[in-house]
């Protein structure tokens, strides 16, 4: 189980102090598939990375199965079962696909194993699994390698950051089912109806707080009646 | 052959045994060893010091290795060693060089190798260099390499310094005919007070010469690198440098890449990025579950992989 205590993220800019998230309170049962979405800039990928360790909040706690994990680095609550998928996937110069997953899987793992999460995210691992990491690859490419790095971690809780993104519509299916069958518990970022059709429990943000958490179906209802009232000159 | 040696010649020429083709093991300025076949000719020079090294025309898949190892201080070696490669050639050069020096006195390799490559000739060039050793004496290694390009040839040159070694010049001058090519992939790693200076001039004179220059660094410490590179287009040709250095602590890595077009199709492109390593790569890495330490370490060695 992962809770999020009064979770407040702000930065000073021009002197200013800016919200970028505030009182962010979620509690997430384990095997459940979260869908967290929102306009761009309401803070889904601040409020992802915070989960990780990536960016330290400004105030408030995380708890993860029991434990306090606020103060932890990113290394220790990797360690801990937290697998995170980058928004805009990092390249490196000079390692290669084959290196990444390397580091991720048992030293004594074949080359069957990662196959086995290339093929899941659509990509034949004999064309990639040499592939250097780097700019040569297409976003897709780069996104859908991303997304396989996240699954061999095999971790309790996977953190996905607009995996969509890039992906063309075949393997997007695809991808959605990967969701359902996870056993794990899925923090995915998303605006895709598809994939907030899956979720358990979908989370909406809007600028830098938790408008309404519910199932699919409340959270479409309560998006149409805003925008509904925004038209009609309400004050959502 | 003593530990030290057998253990420079794994390190810098991976040879572990005695190699099979022809060789010429030079050690503390001295020959150690020497082995020709039908195709590869070695003559030691009459007015200095070193070797010629005649390859026939048309061998194929065969290789020389001439490995030079130094195991004590107070040398300063030099040597000249000249290629003769003939035509439509196909071979490796492998010329590791490695110092192991634990006394307090400096030992230093001069290497000036010059390369004659023959119409249609393929050559792979491998330089590895390293030094070992505790105490105050410098290992220090100034290879001098001057390539001579015929038509149609083609040189791949990779030049690997790894960690050890105190100060290095490293000066590569080639021109090329027309059609030929020149790949130069060059990694260096310098820690501590070490310095590395690398200078290459390239002349591409005849149509359709391509030169291909790679050169990634990594300066730890207070380490010092300078990348000078000239690439001067005589032709139509095609000329590419690419610089990528990764710096931290105090280190410092100057890289000036200099392009001169000299012909109306003469095109030459170069790039040069100098930094520490990427804040998104350390965080990657560590979301798989790598300490800071250990991803720094993977970026590096596949960096300089
Ligand atoms: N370090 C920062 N400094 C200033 N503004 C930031 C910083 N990080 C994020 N923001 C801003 O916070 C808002 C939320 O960003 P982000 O979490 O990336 O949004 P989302 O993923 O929902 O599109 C954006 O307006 C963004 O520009
Ligand atoms: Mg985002």
């Amino acid at each position: 189980m992962l809770e999020l205590q009064n979770i407040s993220y702000s930065v000073r800019e021009n002197g200013v102090e800016k919200n970028i998230l505030k009182n962010i309170s979620l509690i997430i049962n384990d095997h459940q598939n979260v869908v967290i979405t929102g306009q761009n800039g309401s803070g889904k990928s601040t409020l992802a990375k915070i989960i990780m360790g990536i960016i330290q909040p400004t105030s408030g706690k995380i708890i993860f199965n029991g434990e306090d994990i606020t103060h932890l680095s990113v290394t220790e609550r990797a360690r801990k079962g937290i697998a995170f998928g980058f928004q805009q996937p990092v390249t490196f110069k000079g390692l290669k696909v084959r290196d990444l997953l390397e580091i991720i899987l048992p030293q004594n793992t074949n080359c069957h194993e990662c196959c086995t999460y290339l093929a899941k995210v659509g990509l034949c691992a004999k064309d990639y699994l040499e592939r250097p990491l780097d700019n040569k690859l297409s976003g897709g490419e780069l996104k859908r390698i991303e997304i396989a790095t996240v699954l061999a971690r095999q971790a309790k809780l996977n953190i996905f950051d607009e995996p969509e993104a890039g992906i063309d519509l075949w393997s997007f299916d695809n991808l959605v089912d990967i969701f359902q069958q996870q056993q794990a518990t899925n923090i995915i970022i998303s605006h895709q109806h598809k994939i907030i059709a899956i979720a358990d429990t979908v989370v909406l943000l809007n600028s830098a707080k938790i408008d309404k958490v519910g199932t699919p179906d409340e959270v479409i209802k309560f998006i149409n009646t805003t925008k509904q009232c925004a038209k009609l000159g309400g004050t959502h | 052959m003593d530990e030290i040696t057998k253990e420079l010649l794994a390190q810098t020429s991976n040879l572990h045994e005695i190699p099979q083709g022809a060789y010429n093991i030079r050690k503390n300025g001295q020959l150690l060893a020497r082995n020709t076949t039908a195709a590869i000719q070695i003559v030691s020079k009459t007015d200095q010091d070193g070797i010629d090294i005649i390859i026939a025309p048309n061998t194929q898949n065969q290789s020389v290795h001439i490995p030079v190892v130094i195991t004590k201080g107070g040398l300063n070696d030099l040597v000249y060693n000249n290629f003769y490669i003939g035509e439509n050639c196909d071979v490796l050069i492998v010329a590791g060089c490695g110092i192991h020096n634990d006394s307090d006195q400096s030992s230093t390799h001069n290497g000036i190798h010059t390369f004659h490559i023959g119409k249609n000739a393929k050559v792979k060039y491998v330089e590895k260099h390293l030094g070992l050793g505790n105490n105050a004496g410098a290992k220090n290694l100034n290879p001098t390499t001057q390539i001579f390009m015929e038509e149609n040839s083609s040189f791949t040159m990779e030049t690997i310094q790894l960690g050890g070694v105190n100060y290095a010049d490293r000066k590569t001058n080639a021109t090329l005919k027309a059609h030929a090519t020149l790949i130069i992939n060059e990694k260096i790693l310098t820690t501590d007070q070490q310095k590395a200076l690398t200078n290459f001039t390239v002349e591409l004179v005849g149509d359709d010469s391509k030169v291909e220059v790679t050169s990634r660094s990594v300066a730890k410490n207070q380490s010092f690198q300078a990348f000078n590179s000239n690439i001067i287009g005589k032709a139509q040709c095609f000329g590419h440098v690419e610089c990528d250095g990764i710096i931290s602590d105090q280190a410092v890595i100057n890289s000036t890449p200099q392009i001169s077009a000299q012909d109306v199709n003469a095109m030459l492109v170069h790039e040069a990025a100098i930094g520490k390593i990427s804040a998104d790569q350390m965080i990657k890495l560590m979301t798989l579950g790598l300490t800071q330490e250990q991803a720094e370490a993977h970026i590096i060695s596949g960096f300089l992989s």
